[in-house]
């Protein structure tokens, strides 16, 4: 079976698109997609070092993380989808157990409880695991099924996501939380859920948020309730959309310049070189660096979901567009936050934001999406 | 995997279904993209300018530059306020984390005691302008200043200020004429140009310091800095230096200042010195002084109690506040009051027995002089003081015509141009005991009022300068403390306001006059002692006010009762007579008769001012003064 469908591979790749392909082909690597995503870290290391205030060190650190999670992404790669798929359910086991544990005896640091640690050898952040493991976990489960799936099916995919999802919230992690979850549900909404249930979900989804603010942690509560009004706190909760705002929009059509942001520079922005580097972004460089970051964004999404029409099997398909779908979900989130429309959770600004863990999960990600891609059988339609 | 696989997968259908989804999300993508583009472009481009100054003021502050404070001089060019340089303690609090912690350091730190820690928390807590620094002490000393400076680093937002600090190098004289500057307090800075004052921690009080406080301020300067979130400033963005406030150059002469203060020799009095053709209030005295540096730092509780509890009223500035009855200084004006109402004329010989009666009352008006002068004429009558004649003019010419005639030398009003504080005093009239005390005028009080008794209140500057009008033969002169303000000499209205005097005879203010030289130069005149080699011409007028009663909550035990209702001593001059240059009002509280115990002082005082050689006092100073007159005219 393997050696057939790798020499039906083979010769399609010779067939339809040249030596050129074939070799990238045979790194199971997509090059636009990696040409973009290698434009997006280049340009946010440019960034980064600006939001940093010029440290070298944050800058080569960022690079340096970017190297592994391109070593990550590019090994994953080599994987077959098959092979992803039958290791799907002891990832995302592993992970439900070790968010149990964080659960159980986390580090209690910073008022969350997010780390697993060994001390002195590694921190691990198993709710990054579940970002890929839980949509994963769910097409694993419907790709065999008939589709649209069942009712049955549904609820098995609920408790699929429910479980890791609660889990990651009580830590509490409502970003992560909700981007497990959105993964999670594109992966269904791929799969063709039907628009009735989209529907009834919908209703019903608005009738819980109620319930979901009675669940929610103080400062959760005071962040919305800050992002719906933040001139009612202008030095406490309210200063960072204000002084996000402030720099977003002094920024105007040209940007102040590379490194001569004031609202960044001088320290008004908080967290500016993790969370809120899309507002250093915007006021260096103006709508016009904005738009070519969200249009780079855009691109990277539309190659991914190409990417993930091209793959052979459902699991492929579906575990691909989930992951390129929950890609734009934190672009969106992210800039809608520091542009003041949404309200202030803890998500980064993909492959720009100072962070190792996320970048590597990221990748990680696209590096499913090339193996989805590049492992092909030739199967009639 | 189990029994029921498979039957309906329809993989065709799978991949439709996934591209129709696929296409809608990228839609959805593009969509979402799109909304995100839209508010960065009405971030960016339609609120650009908003935004744009609010992260101007984020980064950019003002910082005021507080101008130094203008010097004040005596007329001879004797610095008599100066700066002198001193250390504050300042704190920013919104710098400080822990307020209670970082004031509990800080007073470890200078050992200070507990009233002075009291003192200094309740400073710390005064409201303040955001980000400006708050005066915590003033007038750190050396040893102190080494301290904080070596626990800097535990002190955040603490700092140690190099500023100029108000001196008066002789407060005791001068205390009353300056008044002082003292820490702005909460009142003022509500009232206060916020611009102008946001540096500056002091303000005139009282005085001189708070009569020209514009000009003495000066403008404040500012420089805009950049600064970062936390406060700290990176540069200077731009400066606009502050404006020094301007010198003061006053009409007092030290020199004078300092004798008249001598003379009083640690009684409680005032003597006021003006020069006629001007206005000049020369010398303006009231004694005792008291340290007006002290208020400058800010004086102790203890201290300003004791202040405040002496009985002999230190912090009271007589010379503009003290109200005392005019006694028989009145009667130089009256005989003028009673020339140009016709009443009498400078030959009329009235005879005195001893007395005066009304002529519907048995009541006997003693002179002073029990068996009477005999045959007075006004020139006598002024030279020793004769009751029984002026009981006469003031029944003739009645209460309104004497009060108004009073009126026209400046009792009963303000007419200084920039003395703080002054009182107006008491004008009797039959208009004003009505509104007073709603009762009629009897006759008799017009006969008390004839000899300066009875309802009369009249301060020490007033007296000066309704003898200084006097001795200009009528023309009135504006007195004022102020000679020049600034280097451009910006001269004050000296003229003004108030009409000069005109009498129908000019030769009446000679037979006054005569009768007044006679007081200090004639056999019987009753200050005739102080004449002895007088060596110009002088007139004068003694005077003794009664002292009718103690002041309110005023305690004494038997033998300062006894002082302290003794009459206080007046005494009125100017000399030369034919060409007035100083004008002089003396009083001595409860020193008995006025020619006995005030009379010597002006004579002194009128010495010092006409006969001092010394080249670098008045004489140098008059000639100057002429050389003035000629560029003017």
């Amino acid at each position: 079976m393997k050696g057939l469908e790798w020499r039906r591979f083979s010769r399609a790749s010779a067939d339809g698109m040249g030596r050129k392909r074939s070799l990238w082909s045979r790194l199971h690597l997509d090059p636009w997609l990696l040409l973009l995503l290698l434009s997006l870290m280049g340009a946010g290391l440019v960034v980064l070092y600006s939001a940093s205030g010029m440290s070298l060190a944050v800058t080569l650190g960022q690079a340096s993380r970017f190297g592994v999670a391109l070593l990550a992404m590019f090994v994953i790669a080599q994987f077959s989808p098959s092979t992803l798929c039958r290791w799907t359910p002891i990832g995302y086991f592993i992970g439900v157990a070790m968010l149990v544990a964080v659960e159980v005896m986390g580090d209690m640091g910073m008022g969350a409880q997010r780390w697993l640690e060994i001390p002195g050898i590694i921190r691990f952040q198993p709710s990054e695991l579940m970002k890929l493991a839980v949509p994963m976990m769910v097409a694993a489960y419907l790709y065999k099924r008939p589709l649209p799936p069942s009712m049955r099916d549904l609820l098995i995919c609920v408790l699929i996501i429910g479980v890791p999802v609660m889990l990651i919230m009580r830590q509490p992690d409502l970003g992560t939380s909700l981007l497990v979850a959105c993964a999670a549900v594109f992966v269904i909404f791929l799969a063709g859920l039907s628009w009735r249930v989209i529907g009834l979900l919908t209703v019903l989804l608005a009738s819980a948020l109620p319930l979901l603010w009675f669940n929610m942690h103080e400062y959760q509560r005071q962040r919305v309730l800050t992002f719906l009004n933040p001139e009612s706190d202008p030095l406490g909760a309210g200063w960072n959309i204000i002084q996000s705002k402030t720099a977003i929009g002094s920024g105007g059509v040209f940007g102040k310049g590379w490194g001569l942001g004031t609202q960044s520079q001088l320290e008004f922005l908080p967290e500016r070189h993790t969370d809120f580097i899309g507002a250093v972004l915007g006021e260096e460089w103006g709508l016009i660096g904005m738009l070519v970051f969200l249009a780079l964004y855009v691109l990277i999404v539309g190659r991914g979901l190409f990417l993930a029409n091209t793959a052979q099997d459902t699991f492929g398909r579906l575990v691909g567009g989930g992951i390129v779908l929950t890609f734009f979900i934190y672009v969106f989130v992210n800039i809608g936050m520091v542009s003041g429309i949404l309200p202030v959770v803890g998500i980064p600004l993909p492959l720009v934001s100072f962070g190792g863990t996320s970048s590597v999960t990221l990748l990680v990600g696209f590096g499913i999406l090339m193996s989805v891609h590049s492992h092909r059988r030739l199967l009639p339609r | 995997m189990r029994k029921r696989r498979d039957p309906i997968k329809d993989t065709a259908r799978e991949v439709r279904v996934f591209r129709a989804r696929s296409l809608l999300a990228a839609l959805l993508v593009l969509l979402m993209a799109g909304g995100l583009g839209a508010r960065l472009f009405y971030l960016q481009v339609v609120e650009h300018d908003v935004f744009t100054t609010r992260s101007e003021k984020n980064r950019v502050r003002v910082e005021p530059l507080p101008p130094t404070r203008g010097l004040i001089y005596d007329r001879q060019g004797q610095l008599v306020a100066e700066n002198r340089p001193t250390y504050n303690l300042t704190i920013v609090r919104e710098r400080v984390e822990d307020l209670d912690a970082t004031l509990d350091r800080v007073v470890d730190i200078l050992g200070l005691d507990e009233t002075q820690v009291e003192a200094f928390r309740k400073r710390s807590r005064q409201r303040q302008r955001p980000y400006q620094p708050a005066l915590l002490m003033s007038d750190l000393n050396e040893r102190q200043i080494a301290r904080l400076a070596v626990n800097r680093y535990r002190l955040p937002g603490v700092e140690v200020e190099a500023q100029w600090l108000r001196h008066y190098p002789d407060p005791q004289i001068m205390s009353h004429v300056l008044g002082y500057v003292g820490r702005i307090n909460e009142q003022e800075l509500a009232t206060l140009d916020n611009g102008n004052y946001a540096g500056t921690h002091y303000i005139g009080k009282t005085g001189i310091e708070k009569q020209y406080e514009e000009a003495l301020h000066g403008q404040a300067g500012l420089r805009k800095v950049e600064t970062n979130a936390r406060g700290r400033v990176l540069r200077e963005l731009e400066r606009t230096p502050p404006e020094p406030g301007k010198d003061l150059t006053l009409t007092i002469d030290t020199r004078l200042q300092q004798m008249a203060y001598d003379l009083l020799d640690g009684r409680r009095g005032s003597i006021v010195a003006i020069q006629p053709q001007t206005g000049d209030i020369l010398a303006m005295v009231s004694a005792p002084g008291f340290d007006s540096n002290e208020f400058v730092t800010g004086i102790s509780y203890k201290d300003y109690q004791s202040l405040q509890q002496d009985l002999d009223l230190p912090l009271f500035n007589r010379a503009v506040r003290g109200q005392y009855p005019i006694g028989s200084t009145i009667k130089p004006f009256e005989a003028l009051a009673a020339l140009q109402n016709g009443v009498v004329t400078p030959q009329e010989v009235i005879y005195d027995p001893g007395y005066y009666k009304l002529p519907n009352d048995s009541r006997h008006y003693r002179n002073w002089l029990r068996w009477g002068h005999g045959r007075v004429d006004l020139e006598r009558a002024l030279a020793v003081s004769n009751n029984t004649y002026f009981y006469t003019m003031a029944h003739r010419l009645g209460i309104d015509a004497l009060s108004s005639f009073m009126y026209k030398f400046g009792f009963g009003e303000v007419t200084s141009l920039d003395v703080q504080g002054a009182s107006s005093g008491t004008v009797p009239s039959r208009e004003w005991k009505r509104e007073k005390y709603g009762q009629a005028w009897y006759p008799g009080e017009t006969l008390s009022a004839g000899i300066g008794q009875g309802y009369w209140m009249v301060t020490p500057l007033q007296l000066a300068t309704a003898e200084a009008t006097l001795a200009n033969r009528g023309d009135w002169v504006r007195p004022h403390l102020a000679k020049r303000v600034g280097e451009a000499s910006v001269e004050p209205p000296f003229k003004n306001t108030k009409p000069d005097v005109k009498l129908d005879k000019d030769v009446w203010w000679d037979d006054v006059f005569n009768g007044m030289q006679k007081v200090v130069s004639g056999r019987e005149g009753t200050a005739r002692h102080i004449g002895k080699g007088l060596k110009y011409e002088m007139a004068g007028k003694s005077g003794t006010a009664q002292v009718f009663s103690l002041g309110q909550n005023q305690k004494y035990d038997a033998d300062e009762l006894k002082e302290r209702l003794r009459d206080h001593a007046l005494f009125t001059a100017f000399a030369p007579v034919d060409d007035p240059q100083i004008a002089i009002a003396v009083i001595v509280e409860n020193a008995g008769g006025g020619s006995s115990h005030a009379a010597g002082l002006a004579r002194a005082l009128a010495d010092e001012w006409l006969l001092s050689d010394d080249e670098n006092t008045h004489q140098a100073e008059e000639l100057i003064e002429e050389g003035v007159e000629v560029e003017g005219t």
